[in-house]
């Protein structure tokens, strides 16, 4: 269930060219916060949407999200400064299954689906499994959480490029040491989701993926954000992304 | 304290607030934000007499303050509605507005006749879909169309029937006097304008269907354009949508002849909008001394 709360904003970190993560008071929201769900958040007078955002991390009252900026919602949002109040609508949406991870899961985020895969790690973890993280991004001056996710375990990085860390792509390190894990769970482009859901229908593990599509309430009413899922008789259903997703089955998935 | 009552065609609505088709749901999720008997009316999710999937994504694009949306009516058809949603709506003690389309004449004979027998207390029928008997024209569109579509449903409705119009005409005055003189009891308006945006990028449309309906804030003075027209060409009661935000809105809709309002856009982009709305309706009429909403419709002075 979702709640509205106006939240004070503590801190605004730049944490690379356009990409700033935000530390929010939010201590309703945060309670009630699973791994995988998001926020959503009015971004000034001049923009009639929220924006839809991941949430990094929720503990201790304090809500952190990562974004870039994409257009003028996410521009409002980067100038934010400590002390401003922000119309907060969530937790909203239905997160990662944390029953489905197994002793080994693995994290695997590309770009800005990186961020939600941190609080999802660190709960796998709490939970008593072994996880490890596949990062990837564009190049090195779009790295970011690497030590945040080293904290927690054993973590690859990529790069498209080849400027930092592995040369490659996440799904080459997945299929790599695909063996060792019990289940994979992933955020990022849908042509990355759809490599990593493809091999690990093969070898046979349960993979969770965390879409995205464009919003409009966020919480299941109005029916804008769907996404293509397989019926039980084979035909194509939607699902919508917001309520319920972000997070399917990858089996679910019309892809 | 105001007296907030409007009558709606013989329906008494606690206030003049209702929900917009399509925007609302069938309403769960807003249950969830604020208690639904607040509300005067709920508008509900337009139906068809079989469930429709409706469009791919993407189904919506932002624009300056208005969306555009070509959700396609997805709904899960008129029997799960009466089967599985009144139950539910019938919780709250508020009025229930179900929307109802269709492609034919047929079609819109016969779900107004379903609905009808089901626990509702008006009908809202949307004529803004392709006639598809009619190489696809909008049956809104043409005042021939409107008077067999509304007749024929009329001879069937058992509750008030409540026509509303498409904006996408050139008189909307003339569209509302065929409704008016084929029977039907309200009107409500305006639908969505149609509009289109180019990803400048790409070259390839926003909205997967090309084109789609504007609706928010930005649509508001061309609704109460119209709510205004037809008021000055009909005599029954009108339900003013297309924009509406805040208090001063809803004043300023049923100065322009509303008997009541409908809330859309806004609930997308805030869920408590109607709730926000309707209190700062109230402190505008407690402000102002005016005793009764009621006394606001086509009260324009000119």
């Amino acid at each position: 269930m979702s709640i509205q709360e106006n939240c004070t904003v503590r801190e605004n970190q730049a944490l690379g060219s356009n990409i700033f993560a935000l530390t929010i008071a939010a201590p309703r929201i945060t309670a009630l916060a699973q791994p995988g769900q998001f926020v959503h958040i009015t971004c000034g007078e001049a923009n009639l949407l929220r924006r839809p955002i991941s949430i990094c991390q929720a503990h201790d009252g304090l809500l952190k999200i990562i974004f870039v900026v994409k257009g003028e919602g996410t521009r409002w949002l980067s100038q934010r400064c400590a002390g401003d109040v922000l119309d907060i609508v969530g937790p909203a949406g239905h997160g990662f299954d944390m029953t489905r991870l197994g002793h080994r899961p693995v994290f695997i985020g590309g770009g800005i689906g990186v961020p939600p895969m941190l609080q999802t790690m660190q709960a796998a973890k709490a939970g008593g499994a072994e996880p490890t993280a596949i990062l990837g991004f564009r190049n090195m001056d779009a790295v970011i959480l690497e030590d945040d996710f080293k904290a927690v375990g054993n973590t690859y990085v990529t790069t498209d490029d080849g400027s930092y860390g592995i040369h490659g792509f996440v799904s080459d390190v997945f299929k790599q040491h695909i063996s060792e894990y019990t289940a994979v769970c992933c955020c990022g482009p849908k042509p990355m989701l759809r490599a990593l859901a493809a091999i690990a229908e093969e070898a046979g593990i349960p993979c969770q993926v965390s879409m995205e599509e464009r919003m409009g309430c966020g919480i299941g009413a109005c029916l804008v954000c769907v996404c293509s899922l397989k019926s039980k008789d084979g035909d194509t259903r939607y699902g919508h992304v917001c309520k319920d997703g972000p997070v399917f089955d990858a089996k679910e998935v019309q892809w | 304290m105001a007296d907030l009552r409007v009558n709606v065609c013989g329906v008494e609505l606690k206030n003049p607030v209702t929900t917009a088709s399509g925007t609302f749901g069938f309403g769960h999720e807003y249950a969830d934000f604020y208690d639904l008997s607040k509300l005067g009316g709920i508008g509900a999710k337009g139906l068809t007499p079989e469930a429709q999937l409706g469009n791919p994504a993407p189904r919506i694009a932002e624009t300056p303050m208005g969306i555009l949306n070509c959700v396609g009516l997805q709904n899960p058809g008129v029997d799960r509605f009466i089967e599985d949603e009144i139950p539910f709506l019938r919780q709250f003690d508020t009025k229930i507005i179900a929307n109802v389309s269709g492609h034919t004449v047929e079609e819109y004979v016969g779900i107004v006749e379903k609905i009808s027998d089901a626990d509702i207390d008006l009908i809202e029928m949307n004529i803004s879909c392709p006639n598809v008997k009619c190489g696809g024209l909008t049956f809104g569109t043409q005042p021939k169309m409107v008077e067999e579509v509304v007749s024929a449903a009329k001879a069937v409705a058992k509750k008030p029937l409540i026509v509303k119009l498409t904006p996408n005409v050139t008189d909307i005055a003339e569209i509302a006097r065929a409704a008016v003189s084929a029977g039907a009891d309200g009107l409500s308006l305006i639908n969505t304008l149609l509009g289109m945006r180019i990803d400048v990028e790409s070259r390839r449309p926003v909205l997967s269907n090309i084109m789609g309906g504007l609706s928010g804030p930005a649509v508001f003075p061309v609704a109460v354009r119209m709510v205004y027209q037809v008021h000055q060409a009909v005599d029954v009661p009108i339900i003013g949508m297309g924009g509406i935000r805040t208090g001063r809105d809803i004043v300023e809709m049923m100065l322009a002849g509303a008997s009541a309002v409908a809330i859309g856009t806004a609930c997308i982009a805030d869920p408590m909008a109607p709730m926000k709305a309707l209190q700062e309706f109230e402190e505008f009429l407690d402000s102002h001394g005016i005793a009764s909403a009621a006394e606001l419709t086509g009260a324009l002075q000119l």
